[in-house]
């Protein structure tokens, strides 16, 4: 086989990829090469590194592997109001208090994704793109917002729509086909999630704009801090178009937006390697604006990270670019199979960084958490779930003409037209149940909606 | 009335002062719109009335510029984004098609975006590659917009604050080769024709004669033209290609029984099609003749010195008419040669397959 040779030397080559964590394979080619490398157990002959020009982007990091709680001076300011052990009493109530709702949000968000992963194997939601693994990143960045900022993520953000207030039964809406989203996105600050990878970096980038026209509108008061347009995405949006005008148009116009980019390390079965060659924190730097690279398992580190980002812009700062550096436990989707392309060592290695067992065991050594707590913890998102499930099997299909009802904002004479035609096809069933329909009936039977004659007064005259 | 004599171009701007003053949640944005006031010069003196942020230059980047207006409209702005020529709105498609046109169907109503797209469309220009297209079409048939097209100064300033006003997002076209044509605009026009209406701006009984935009002026001296000829020709000017005011061109088509349609996109998939559908559809019994189309051909847009062979112009539409009238021979294909058999057997098609 005329390539093998290729393959086989990719990343041992005589000017081997710059690699940093996560980043070791620098081409799909070099991947391939490494999980081979990984299959006959030479990793650990790998030869040495090229020597990296600059100091590599340092991963910022509170918690150890082993939840100890290491001083980290740039960071340990943005969490002072975190000491378990702080002398007043009230304030380490509430520090340990506040403790508390980052483990209850992480368990929560774990126990409820499992929950709506078991629901579509049981059939009743079409797909489901799992956030394990995740729940640090979403969580810790979550709880840094306030609630006049607004979030533009994309599809997997389940937890930090739940910090955001979004009812359980919102997030499978999508997911169960009777609605394209979930939500009211003014009623908890937080925009319909995104399918097209990188599109709503624009979408925040504009609406921090609209905050800066605010001010000079006097419509919001600057002495009280801008409100912030936070962006999520993956670390295959990197390479999309939007994400790098979202950056150029955000550092320009210096907009309150932070970018917080959740580096999985895979973009369905494409390694990280194969969006940048250099960390993606470190692009920033092009842009003009900081990028700051952090343990995205580590909720601390991402808590006074985002806090800091966001603080920055609230000061009229300008944007910044948050690298939370985190693994997909699970596949991209329910429909995907992630052990086609990536090795189970890797997966084994990730599972010891996890970010739930972690901070728990931090918790536990700052005596913040003890058995009954945790026991109340996982009462609550075993209640999480089962009104998950209960909302999720109630929802009833949608009225077949309500397929009409939001295409437009203001009146529409050709759609109403096309509504009355196809209100007047379903009614030609008279009582019977729709062409298609098993005869179920219920609300979504066509018959009853088609009597109604919604928009049948308009336009149908020839 | 409160009239002046504008350019189109002139109407359009004194149309983007109004909005903006009448709001303050009017914003302009787009490459070149502020210091230089636009390559065309439409917004020109805006940026010193409402100042850097309200009339906004940005970063060249098209998906840029609509994705954060779509950021800004989230947050209750009305950005009116200029796409500096025709040929650059496609960097800008997903952000139109797949975010604009269906933020509000998707979040169930509950975010509306009020945007205007500006885009100078169209040809006659002897402009270079990119800057003469007519992509009305690809608009047309996106659910969630609304497209129209513009042809004279009055239309050019009452129609954009429709447009600006209206809480679906609008995909205005500005002719180029009439931005310099003048007219009396009424600037507080009572009751003005609905942005989703068609307008007959030359009655006739003979035949009906759609178009919109660049090609309306053509579209009437051709009426002219045949009027000298005995033909009596209605001309619609659409105005709303998106939605089509099929009520205004069916009740003309009842009238006269033939219609042509012209434009200057390319036939195939062009709005023709969907006219001539739809005439067919609920003027069947009523037509004389089936529908002529008249329009570019089916190719990218060709350089400055052919494009008078691309573009539909008085001949070519009088020569349509001339057809929907019967009175020249119809076009009949003739059968390529097959290849390598060296035989020049050129019998007609039509005649083959009947």
């Amino acid at each position: 086989m005329p390539s093998e040779p290729a393959v086989r030397t990719g990343p041992t080559a005589a000017t081997p990829p710059k690699a940093y964590d996560g980043h070791r394979a620098a081409t799909p080619r070099d991947a391939r090469a490494d999980r081979k490398n990984v299959v006959r157990d030479v990793r650990k002959e790998a030869p040495p590194r090229q020597e990296p020009e600059a100091p590599a982007t340092p991963t910022l990091r509170l918690l150890d592997e082993q939840g100890a709680r290491r001083p980290e001076p740039g960071l340990d300011r943005w969490l002072a109001d975190l000491d378990p052990t702080a002398a007043d009493e009230a304030a380490r109530t509430a520090a340990r208090a506040t403790l508390v709702r980052l483990y209850e949000d992480m368990v929560v968000a774990r126990r409820v994704d499992a929950e709506a992963t078991a629901l579509q194997r049981q059939g009743e939601l079409a797909l489901w793109p799992p956030l394990l693994g995740q729940e640090a990143a979403q969580v810790g960045s979550a709880r840094a917002l306030r609630d006049d900022d607004f979030v533009f993520s994309s599809y997997r953000e389940h937890a930090v729509a739940r910090v955001r207030g979004a009812a359980l039964v919102d997030l499978v809406r999508v997911w169960r086909g009777v609605a394209v989203s979930g939500w009211d996105p003014y009623a908890i600050n937080m925009a319909s999630p995104q399918v097209i990878i990188g599109a709503q970096a624009l979408h925040a980038t504009g609406w921090a704009m609209g905050v800066q026209l605010d001010v000079d509108a006097g419509r919001v008061d600057a002495g009280a801090g801008l409100p912030v347009g936070v962006a999520y995405f993956g670390d295959g949006a990197m390479s999309q178009g939007d994400v790098n005008e979202a950056f150029v148009f955000s550092s320009t116009y210096r907009s309150p937006v932070v970018f917080f980019c959740q580096n999985n390390q895979w973009a369905i079965s494409e390694p990280v390697a194969l969006q940048s060659r250099v960390p993606l924190a470190e692009r920033a730097r092009g842009f003009g604006m900081p990028g700051v690279r952090v343990d995205g398992n580590d909720v601390l580190a991402v808590l006074a990270v985002t806090r800091a980002a966001v603080d920055r812009a609230r000061r009229d700062g300008g944007p910044t670019l948050v690298e939370a550096v985190t693994y997909r436990m699970g596949p991209h989707t329910t429909a995907d199979d992630p052990k086609r392309y990536r090795d189970a060592a890797e997966v084994e290695e990730w599972t010891g960084r996890d970010p739930i067992a972690r901070y728990e065991a931090y918790l536990r050594s700052v005596g913040v958490l003890d058995d009954a707590e945790a026991a109340r913890v996982r009462g609550v998102a075993d209640d999480a779930a089962a009104e998950l499930r209960a909302g999720c099997v109630a929802l009833a299909d949608p009225p077949p003409l309500s397929l009409f009802d939001h295409v437009y904002a203001e009146p529409h004479h050709a759609l109403e037209r096309e509504r009355a035609e196809y209100a007047h096809y379903l009614a030609s069933f008279g009582d019977d149940d729709g062409p298609g329909d098993d005869g179920a009936g219920g609300p979504g039977a066509p018959g009853d909606r088609a009597a109604s004659g919604t928009g049948a007064t308009t336009g149908v005259a020839r | 009335m409160t009239g002046q004599t504008l350019t189109l171009a002139k109407a359009l701007g004194a149309g983007l002062y109004r909005a903006m003053t009448d709001d303050d949640r009017v914003v302009v944005m787009g490459e070149d719109v502020g210091r230089l006031g636009g390559v065309y010069r439409v917004t020109d003196g805006l940026q010193a009335e409402f100042g850097e942020r309200r009339v906004l230059d940005t970063p060249l980047a098209e998906s840029g510029i609509i994705g954060t207006a779509v950021g800004l409209a989230y947050r209750g702005y009305r950005p009116v984004c200029e796409i500096q020529f025709d040929g650059f709105v496609f960097v800008a498609f997903d952000q139109i098609l797949s975010q604009l046109a269906k933020m509000h169907a998707r979040t169930g109503g509950k975010v509306r975006l009020p945007i205007t797209i500006r885009i100078p469309v169209g040809g006659g220009i002897g402009a270079a590659e990119h800057h003469s297209e007519s992509p009305e079409a690809l608009f047309a048939h996106t659910a969630g917009l609304r497209v129209v097209s513009v042809a004279n100064p009055q239309d050019a300033y009452t129609v954009l604050r429709q447009a600006v006003a209206c809480d679906d997002p609008v995909i205005f076209f500005e002719p180029k080769r009439r931005y310099h044509l003048k007219g009396e605009v009424d600037l507080d026009p009572v009751d003005p024709l609905p942005l989703d209406r068609a307008r007959v701006v030359r009655e006739g009984t003979d035949v009906t004669l759609v178009t919109w935009g660049g090609l309306v002026g053509t579209a009437l001296d051709a009426a002219v033209a045949a009027s000298d000829d005995g033909v009596s020709v209605e001309v619609i000017d659409l105005r709303s290609l998106s939605p089509i005011d099929h009520d205004t061109v069916a009740a003309s088509v009842r009238k006269t029984g033939r219609v042509v349609v012209t434009h200057e996109a390319p036939r195939q998939a062009g709005l023709g099609a969907e006219i001539a559908a739809t005439v067919t559809d609920r003027c069947f019994e009523y037509l004389e003749a089936a529908p002529v189309r008249v329009t570019g051909h089916g190719m990218p847009y060709p350089p400055a010195k052919l494009e008078g062979h691309y573009l539909p112009d008085l001949d070519r539409i009088l020569d349509g008419v001339d057809r929907v009238l019967g009175r020249v021979e119809p076009f009949v294909p003739t059968a390529p040669a097959a290849p390598r058999s060296g035989a020049a057997d050129a019998r007609p098609v039509e005649a083959v397959a009947r």
